[in-house]
C-alpha cells in the first residue's frame, strides 16, 4: 500500500478515529486504526467494540492495500507536521511497518495485521431516514447534560431517540434523565422516520456524534435497528451499538398540572444563580427559590461557609413560593434557553418543576427539587 | 521523685509502696506531674466485658470472635498465655487452647460500655481522641488548674474507677506527645501505667524495632529492611534528607519519630472515614436471595448506624470475598447522599446483580463512604422512582417504633431470608 494524501486532510480523517480508540485498553488491536487505500480513496477505521467510524478522503493512490497502525500516535504525527504538507504513507508488509513521510520528516511505524482487526458486524436497519445536521445537534446538545453516569441505571447512560406524539402531531424525540433531571426535546419527524425503533444511544456515542453535526448544510443519513444506529455523512460514518435496556417510561415524570408560572430572563437568571451558588458548600450546592408577586430572592445559607442572597425581577402572580434546587441543575436547564425568557412552572416546594422556552413545547426540562 | 499511689491516690516523694496505703502499685517518675499526653488502652476489651457479665469465666480461657471459620477477635489474657493472639483463625486458636469459650461478640454490648469510658474521659478534657472501642489518646495539659490535680491523678482515677464500676481494666501511657503515650500504654499492660519522660525519650526509643513506629508496616518494613535499618539506632544515623530521598513523606516521619518528636495534636473528632459492616457465612452462598436477605439486613445496620451518629454517606460500597479469598469491591456514588437503609440496600443491590455470578461467597459486606452530615442527606428526590418517598417514610415510621419497642417489633420480610 502507498498513497499520499494532504496533511489537513489527514489530521481530520485520523482525528476521529483516534477519539473513538479507548485509551487503556488491554487489545492492542483496539488501539490501532484500519487503513485501506484503493481507487482514489483511503478509509481510515477504528472502534471500540461498541463503536466504529469509519471515515474516507481522497488520496493519490499509488498502490492499493491495507494495514493496521497506532490511531494515537499517526495523530500525534500528523498534527505536528506543518500545514498544507503532502504526506506519503507506505506499507512494508515484509517488515510490518508503515512509512510515514512528509518533507524531511521521516517516521516508521509498527504495524499489525489487518486480518485482526475487528470489523463490525453489519446489521439489517429497519428504517433509514435523512435529517439536517443542525436538527440532530439540537436534538442531543439539548439533552446530552441530563445523561445519567450511574453505571447501575445503565439504561439511563444514554439518550433515547424515539418517535412519538408531540403537541403539534408525530416528532422525532430525544430524552435523557438521571432521575434528578430530565431533557425531553422533539423536532420534526423527517420522512421515512416513521417506523423507527426506540433506541437509546449511549453517551460515548453521542460524543462521537457531535462531530459530524458541525456543518449546517450537511445532510445526516441515519439508519436505525434494533440493535444499532448508524449516522452517515457522505465521508463519515459512524456505527454504534445501542444500550439493550428498557428506557423508563418518563412520560409520568413531567408533571403537566404545574400552575405556578415563573417568567424570567434566562441570562438573567444563571449569572444570579451563579453567583450566590458561589458561597454554597461543593458539595450540595443548594439554591433557595423564594417567590412572590414579581419578585424571585435567590439565597444561599451554608452555615460553614457563608451567605448569599440576590433579588430579581421577574413574571410572577400566584401565591408565595419557597423552593430548593441544586444550583447546578440549574444553571445547566438555564442555559439550554437561547431565544427567549426561561418559563419555570412550579407545583408545590416538593413536587417537579417543569421549564421550558417561552410557550415552546419542543424542548422541555424537568428537575427535581431538594429540601433547603 | 515525685510518685503517685494508683490504690489510694496518694502523691508522695519516691519509695516502692505507698506511705499512706501500703499499696505496691506505685508509679514514680521525675516527670510525672509535667507530662499531659495520655493514651487509655482497655486490656483485653471484650472478653473481660463477657468476664464482667459472666463471673463463672473469669478463671477460664475467653475468646471472642464469631462462627466457625471466624477469626479471633480479642483472647482473654489467660488464652493468650496459652498463645493466643487477635486475628488468629479460629481452628487454630482452638488448636492451641482447646478449652476455650468461644464467644460471639455483641457488638452493642461493647459499644454501650465504650460510650461511658468516653464520657468519664470526656470528663477530664474536650481533647478525646477516640482509635476505636478500647482506647483512646487525651490531651489533659492545661487541665490540673481545674481539676485541682495533675494529669497523672486524674488517668489513676479514671482507670481505677473504670475497675471498680464498670470491671474493665485499662492501662494508661503517659508521656510528652502521641507517639510515645501509645507505645507507653503497652510498656506496663495489663492494668498498667507507664510514663515516657522526655528526658529518657532517647533512650528509651533506642533499642526499639522500627515497627514500633506507627505506620511501619509489611512494606515499609520490607524497604527500611533493605536499606539496612532495623531499630531506631540505624533510623538515627540516617540524615533527614537521605530519609526523604529514599521514603519520601514516610521518610520525615521516620526522622522525627526516632528522635522521640510528634507534633500532631489529639483531634477530638477524629473524622469517621465511612460505616461499614461485613459478615462471613458459615458456608460459602452463592444464591441471591440469601445473599440479598445478608445484604438487606447489613444494609438496616449501616443505615442504624448512621442514623445514631447524624451522618450520611454518599458512596455505597459493596465488598464480596470469593470462596478463593479473592476480595471484590464494587463502589457506586449516589446523587444524592443518603442515610436510609432503603436506598443504601438498591444501590448495593444493583451492585451485587452485576457480581453474583462470581461467585459463591464466604463474605459480603456493605458500607457507606464519603460522609456527611445529615442534613445534607436524601435532600432530592428521584423523579423515576416516585415511591422512593414512601418507602423512606416507611422507614422513619418504622424507625420511631423501634425506638419505642425495640428493634425486633417490626422487620421487613426481606430480612428473613
Amino acid at each position: 500500500m502507498k498513497f499520499s494524501i494532504e496533511r489537513g486532510v489527514l489530521v481530520k480523517a485520523v482525528a476521529q478515529a483516534q477519539s473513538v480508540v479507548e485509551r487503556r485498553n488491554t487489545i492492542p488491536i483496539l488501539a490501532n486504526v484500519l487503513i485501506e487505500a484503493s481507487g482514489e480513496t483511503v478509509s481510515f477505521r477504528a472502534t471500540d467494540l461498541d463503536i466504529e467510524v469509519v471515515d474516507k478522503a481522497l488520496a493519490q493512490v499509488e498502490q492499493a492495500g491495507s494495514t493496521t497502525v497506532s490511531a494515537v500516535t499517526l495523530h500525534e504525527i500528523v498534527r505536528k507536521l506543518p500545514d498544507g504538507a503532502l504526506v506519503t504513507l507506505t506499507d512494508d508488509a515484509g517488515k510490518g511497518r508503515l512509512t510515514v513521510e512528509a518533507g524531511r520528516s521521516m517516521f516508521s511505524l509498527a504495524t499489525l495485521p489487518k486480518e485482526d482487526f475487528p470489523v463490525m458486524a453489519s446489521s439489517e436497519y429497519q428504517t433509514t431516514f435523512k435529517a439536517p445536521a443542525p436538527v440532530l445537534r439540537r436534538l442531543f446538545d439539548k439533552s446530552k447534560f441530563a445523561i445519567s453516569t450511574e453505571e447501575t441505571r445503565y439504561y439511563l447512560n444514554g439518550v433515547y431517540m424515539h418517535v412519538a406524539d408531540g403537541e403539534e402531531g408525530r416528532v422525532l424525540r430525544c430524552v435523557a434523565t438521571d432521575g434528578h433531571r430530565l431533557a425531553r426535546i422533539d423536532a420534526p419527524l423527517p420522512a421515512e422516520a416513521e417506523s423507527m425503533p426506540g433506541v437509546i444511544v449511549p453517551r460515548k456515542t453521542v460524543g462521537e456524534l457531535r462531530k459530524l453535526l458541525d456543518d449546517d448544510e450537511a445532510e445526516i443519513t441515519v439508519s436505525v435497528s434494533e440493535t444499532k444506529v448508524r449516522f452517515a455523512t457522505p465521508t463519515i460514518t459512524l456505527t454504534s451499538k445501542v444500550i439493550d435496556g428498557t428506557f423508563p417510561d418518563y412520560s409520568r415524570v413531567i408533571p403537566m398540572g404545574n400552575t405556578r408560572r415563573m417568567e424570567v430572563d434566562a441570562g438573567d437568571f444563571a449569572k444570579a444563580v451563579d453567583r450566590v451558588a458561589t458561597v454554597s458548600s461543593e458539595r450540595s450546592r443548594a439554591v433557595k427559590l423564594a417567590l412572590e408577586e414579581d419578585k424571585l430572592v435567590l439565597s444561599v445559607n451554608a452555615p460553614d461557609s457563608g451567605a448569599a442572597e440576590e433579588e430579581l425581577v421577574v413574571a410572577y402572580a400566584d401565591e408565595r413560593l419557597e423552593i430548593g434546587f441544586n444550583a447546578k441543575y440549574l444553571l445547566e436547564i438555564a442555559s439550554q434557553v437561547d431565544r427567549e425568557n426561561a418559563v419555570f412552572m412550579f407545583n408545590s416546594s416538593g413536587d417537579p418543576t417543569l421549564m421550558r422556552e417561552g410557550n415552546d413545547t419542543s424542548a422541555i426540562y424537568v428537575v427535581m427539587p431538594m429540601r433547603v | 521523685m515525685p510518685a503517685l499511689c494508683r490504690n489510694c491516690l496518694h502523691e508522695f516523694e519516691s519509695g516502692a509502696r505507698c506511705p499512706k496505703c501500703r499499696s505496691p502499685r506505685v508509679v514514680a517518675h521525675d516527670e510525672l506531674w509535667d507530662l499531659g499526653i495520655a493514651h487509655m488502652d482497655c486490656d483485653a476489651f471484650y472478653a473481660s466485658v463477657e468476664k464482667r457479665d459472666r463471673p463463672e469465666l473469669a478463671a477460664k480461657p475467653v475468646i471472642i470472635g464469631g462462627g466457625r471459620r471466624g477469626v479471633v477477635s480479642t483472647a482473654c489474657y489467660v488464652a493468650r498465655i496459652r498463645g493466643v493472639r487477635s486475628a488468629m483463625p479460629m481452628f487454630k486458636a482452638l488448636e492451641l487452647c482447646p478449652d476455650a469459650v468461644v464467644i460471639k461478640p455483641r457488638m452493642e454490648v461493647y459499644a454501650e460500655v465504650s460510650r461511658i469510658i468516653r464520657a468519664r474521659m470526656e470528663e477530664l478534657t474536650p481533647a478525646v481522641e477516640p482509635l476505636s472501642l478500647d482506647e483512646a489518646f487525651m490531651d489533659l495539659r492545661g487541665t490540673a488548674r481545674l481539676h485541682g490535680a495533675p494529669p497523672a491523678v486524674l488517668l489513676a482515677r479514671l482507670v481505677r474507677g473504670m475497675k471498680d464500676e464498670l470491671g474493665i481494666t485499662g492501662s494508661i501511657g503517659l508521656s510528652h506527645n502521641k507517639f510515645l503515650a501509645k507505645i507507653a500504654s503497652e510498656v506496663d499492660k495489663p492494668n498498667g501505667f507507664a510514663v515516657i519522660g522526655r528526658a529518657e525519650t532517647s533512650d528509651f526509643l533506642r533499642d526499639k524495632d522500627v515497627s514500633i513506629i506507627w505506620g511501619v508496616g509489611g512494606a515499609t518494613k520490607e524497604a527500611l529492611d533493605r536499606a539496612g535499618i532495623r531499630t531506631i539506632s540505624d533510623l538515627l544515623r540516617w540524615d533527614e534528607a537521605e530519609l526523604v530521598a529514599r521514603f519520601g513523606s514516610m521518610g520525615l516521619r521516620l526522622f522525627h519519630l526516632a528522635r522521640g518528636q510528634d507534633t500532631r495534636e489529639v483531634k477530638p473528632d477524629r473524622g469517621l472515614k465511612s460505616v461499614s459492616n461485613e459478615t462471613t457465612f458459615d458456608e460459602d452462598i452463592s444464591d441471591i436471595d440469601l445473599l440479598d436477605g445478608h445484604l438487606w439486613r447489613m444494609a438496616e445496620k449501616v443505615s442504624g448506624r448512621a442514623k445514631a451518629k447524624g451522618i450520611a454517606g454518599r458512596t455505597v460500597t459493596l465488598k464480596l470475598k470469593r470462596a478463593d479469598f479473592r476480595l471484590l469491591t464494587r463502589r457506586v456514588t449516589l446523587t444524592d447522599p443518603t442515610q436510609y437503609a432503603d436506598k443504601l440496600y438498591r444501590a448495593a443491590r444493583g451492585l451485587l446483580d452485576h457480581a453474583v455470578d462470581q461467585g459463591p461467597f464466604r463474605l459480603i459486606g456493605v458500607g457507606l463512604g464519603d460522609l456527611l452530615d445529615e442534613s445534607g442527606a436524601d435532600r432530592s428526590g428521584d423523579l423515576l422512582d416516585p415511591d422512593a418517598e414512601k418507602r423512606a417514610r416507611a422507614e422513619r415510621a418504622t424507625d420511631a417504633i423501634r425506638q419505642k419497642f425495640g428493634a425486633d417489633a417490626i422487620i421487613k420480610g426481606r430480612a428473613l431470608r
